[in-house]
């Protein structure tokens, strides 16, 4: 299966890097843009393909270290 | 005191701490591969700066997970010291060792310059030597250090007395919340810091603020 793992930091949490690319597009002249959130988007090819399983080791894949969830939330994304 | 210096890929503040210990006990540091899985027997260990695997997927992240670390847990379990400086306070926060989390700095640039420091908690063997509201100037050199934590743990870092060193009021040079330079954990034998006490212990290099932190140890641990 393959699998696109989302990590973004939490609402809440201050995003600098989001906030100067949200500077930068209104420097370009693109009008009427809101708030900019920036994050990471990791691709996994697993050899799993009971889609409940691979969902499972990739929530504990994203726990102990895609993730840190101090700060940053995940989203999974299963294609078989 | 005996102590070890950890050496991940791209550390690159291992020397400096090496040199620095020895030049303040008098005896040889050993230094540890990361892929090692055993410490050898040590008072303190150092994890040093620098940018330990490129700083891939988040700083600190991947040295979090190396075999050393697991030793480092262990000894840090049984009341052993542990100084992260920089990159090492970045996989403190990583391993769970220290809470919260150290993000890019606020101003998004790389700063790289001496700061104020304010000793904010002298009840540690990391800072005994201090005096209480001291200043004193160490370096920084990071582009993460912007220390983060929800309120509930940033109230009790605070309650608790584990924060042992802040940003002088003006000078906090990454947006860390309420001023945080270093903290020290629970059982308070294991220090994180941003700034480099390791680089101001000779006249030479521009100072010797950092000396105290290492006779501190080095009295609590001989």
């Amino acid at each position: 299966m393959k699998a696109r793992v989302f990590v973004t930091l939490k609402t809440g949490v201050l995003d600098p890097q989001g906030k100067a690319i949200g500077h930068a597009l209104e420097g370009l002249g693109f009008r009427g843009v809101g708030e900019v959130r920036q994050g990471k988007l990791i691709e996994i090819d697993l050899a799993e393909t009971d889609e409940a399983k691979a969902r499972a080791a990739l929530r504990e894949m994203c726990e102990k270290l895609l993730a840190n969830t101090v700060i940053e939330k995940y989203e999974i994304e299963l294609k078989a | 005191m005996k102590s070890a210096v950890i050496v991940f890929p791209a550390s690159n503040c291992d020397r400096d701490a090496a040199s620095a210990l020895e030049l303040l006990t008098g005896h040889k540091t050993e230094m540890v591969w990361h892929q090692d899985s055993d410490l050898p027997n040590v008072d303190l260990v150092v994890l040093p700066g620098g940018f330990s695997y490129g700083d891939y997927l988040r700083s600190g992240a991947m040295a979090g997970q190396s075999a050393i670390m697991r030793a480092v847990k262990a000894h840090a379990e049984k009341g052993g010291a542990v100084l992260g400086i920089c990159n090492g306070f970045q996989v403190l926060t990583e391993s769970h060792l220290l809470p919260g989390a150290l993000m890019r700095n606020a101003g998004l640039k790389f700063v790289c310059r001496p700061v104020t420091l304010e000793v904010s908690e002298t009840q540690s063997a990391f800072t005994r030597f201090y005096e209480n509201g001291q200043q004193v100037v160490f370096p920084v050199a990071h582009g993460d250090g912007n220390y983060v934590a929800d309120p509930q743990t940033l109230d009790r870092l605070e309650g608790e007395g584990r924060v042992a060193f802040r940003y002088a009021a003006g000078d906090n040079p990454n947006g860390s919340a309420r001023n945080i330079a270093g903290i020290l954990n629970e059982k308070r034998n294991v220090l994180g810091l941003m700034p480099h006490p390791e680089r101001v212990v000779d006249p030479l290099l521009g100072g010797t603020d950092g000396t105290p932190l290492f006779k501190s140890l080095i009295e609590a641990l001989s």
